[in-house]
Parts: structure tokens; C-alpha cells; sequence
């Protein structure tokens, strides 16, 4: 039982870090792509390598750090981060789902990142700008991805783990996005960012509950129930925001 | 006029902090620190068996009055 439920908070540990690293990365690797077609794969992949690595050293440094805090107060801190964060990501994929909000547009931001570097007069301009968007567009989606990799690794004690997960969706994204480079626009990203949601809410929820030392029924298999849970109200919202919609716009 | 590097830093290191948790959506913010606030009292009192079951209904309450406050 004890092996079952601590896989079970493994597995939805390593889905959440994977999931959200996954997302993130379709945005990051537009700009690379956006960048690499313009002015050539040196200075993106250049720009890219170098945000992973700083992203990597921030893992590094920070998170063996936060293994020396008490395991109670830190579960609390960061499982209301988690929550915070996790029904932020629900929020926007609900409204997007129902229609309330524009789904993300890859293709748009591909656009707009080839008529930045566009517009720049000089070549030796364009490669430094190149490297920029491709360091920038990296390092800030990554950014979100570190924290979750720190929050949800040191709160389980499973930091290792929750960096390999996104390493794993690094290599494994990474490549695959490279190849189908221009058919970003096809990942579903929002049904990825709603299912992260559930999985960041129901973390956030139990840490933080474990933080203020409540005693789940089931211990870790509470994990389960709660992401299922979540899961089932998310989509009854969608239902009602999706039917709101349709009563505001009328037959 | 610019200011001291140190003020900078911890300014961005603030600003960064609020963007990601407050952001566009405080409500959001306000609900998580009251309900774990409202936990809290509930495990206080000994009643963990409320507590348990309040802690994601009270979640999902706060999702839904943060989406029905986007559809306005």
C-alpha cells in the first residue's frame, strides 16, 4: 500500500513537472524557431542553450538550499504557492476553453518575433537581437517551470526527481518541436495547461494541508482523489462558462 | 535620477514576487492566504475530519467567483 500510494504522488509529480515544462517550452521553442529561420541556428540555439543553463543553475543553487528549511513551514509556504499558482493556470484555461479568452496563438507570436529582429538595420544587430529574443523567450517561460521543478521537488523531497522530469520533457519536447518546427500552433496547449492546473491545485492543496499538519484519509492516495476531484469541477466550469457564453451572445 | 543597484535588485526581486502570485488576479491571492487562514483555524479547534473536507470546496469556490468576476 505504502509503495502504491507513494508511486501514485511520484506519478503525479513527475505529470506535473513534465506537463508544465511541455507548455511552456511550445512558446519558448516558437521564438527559437522564429529566430533560428531569420538569422540562422547559431545565435537561437546559442541564446537558448545559455537560458537553460542559468535556468539549470538556479535549480542548483536554490533548491538544495530550501532542503535545510523544516519540512512543515515549507510545505505550508509553498503549497500556497502551488495553489496561488496552479488555480491562476485553471483560471486562464477555463476562460480560453469557454471561449472567453483567445486561445494562445503560436503563429502570432512567430509573427511578431520575425518583424522584431526584422526591423534591425545592421547584420551584426540582428545576431545580437537574435540572441536576445532566443535567451529571453527561454529564460522567462523556464522561469515558471523552475519554480514549480523547486516548489513541488523540495516539498516532496524528490528535487532530483521533479529536475529529471524536466529535463526529460527538455530533450523530449525540445526535439520533437524542432523537427515539426512551424506545426506549434498544433499542440494542445491549453487542455496541457488545464491539466496542470489540476495537478498544481491538488499538490498546493495537500502540501499546504500537510503543512498545517491536517491528516489526509488515505495519506498520499489523497492525492489522487483530489486531482480527480478537481479535475471533474474544472470541467463543469468549462460547461457553464461555455454555456454562459452562448446565453450572452444570444440564438 | 538613478537609484542604488542594491534598492533595484530587491525592487525587481519584489516586483517579480507580486507579477507571478497577485498579478491580474488578486482575488485569487486574497482567497488562498483566507482559506488557509480559515484551515488553519478549523485544525486549531481539533476538527480535522471539516477541515479536510472545506479546504478543496473552498478552492473550488474561490475558482468559480474568480471566473464568474472575468464574465462580467
Amino acid at each position: 500500500m505504502v509503495l502504491v500510494t507513494s508511486s501514485s504522488s511520484q506519478f503525479v509529480l513527475v505529470g506535473a513537472v513534465f506537463l508544465a515544462c511541455a507548455v511552456e517550452m511550445v512558446e519558448a521553442l516558437t521564438i527559437v524557431v522564429a529566430v533560428g529561420h531569420t538569422q540562422g541556428w547559431r545565435p537561437a540555439l546559442r541564446g537558448a542553450l545559455v537560458a537553460v543553463l542559468t535556468l539549470g543553475a538556479l535549480v542548483a543553487v536554490v533548491g538544495p538550499a530550501l532542503a535545510h528549511v523544516p519540512l512543515d513551514p515549507l510545505r505550508l509556504v509553498v503549497g500556497g504557492v502551488l495553489l496561488v499558482f496552479g488555480l491562476q493556470w485553471l483560471r486562464k484555461a477555463v476562460l480560453r476553453a469557454g471561449g472567453v479568452l483567445g486561445k494562445h496563438d503560436e503563429d502570432a507570436i512567430y509573427q511578431r518575433t520575425v518583424e522584431k529582429i526584422g526591423s534591425d538595420a545592421s547584420q551584426a544587430q540582428a545576431r545580437r537581437v537574435a540572441f536576445v529574443l532566443a535567451f529571453k523567450g527561454v529564460f522567462l517561460e523556464g522561469l515558471e517551470v523552475v519554480i514549480i521543478v523547486i516548489t513541488l521537488g523540495t516539498s516532496a523531497r524528490r528535487l532530483g526527481l521533479a529536475s529529471l522530469a524536466a529535463l526529460a520533457a527538455l530533450v523530449l519536447v525540445g526535439g520533437v518541436g524542432l523537427i515539426v518546427a512551424r506545426q506549434l500552433s498544433k499542440v494542445p496547449e491549453n487542455a496541457m495547461k488545464m491539466t496542470v492546473g489540476v495537478l498544481l491545485v491538488s499538490y498546493g492543496t495537500f502540501f499546504s494541508g500537510e503543512g498545517l499538519k491536517l491528516r489526509w484519509p488515505g495519506d498520499d492516495a489523497t492525492l489522487a482523489v483530489l486531482v480527480a476531484a478537481y479535475a471533474v469541477v474544472t470541467l463543469l466550469f468549462v460547461a457553464a462558462v461555455r454555456r454562459a457564453k452562448r446565453t450572452a451572445v444570444g440564438p | 535620477m538613478k537609484s542604488f543597484w542594491p534598492v533595484r535588485v530587491v525592487g525587481g526581486f519584489a516586483r517579480f514576487w507580486w507579477d507571478f502570485l497577485v498579478g491580474d488576479t488578486p482575488e485569487l491571492f486574497v482567497a488562498t492566504v483566507t482559506i488557509l487562514a480559515v484551515v488553519a483555524l478549523v485544525r486549531l479547534t481539533g476538527e480535522n475530519a471539516l477541515a479536510v473536507t472545506v479546504f478543496p470546496l473552498f478552492t473550488m469556490t474561490a475558482l468559480g467567483l474568480s471566473l464568474w468576476r472575468a464574465r462580467r
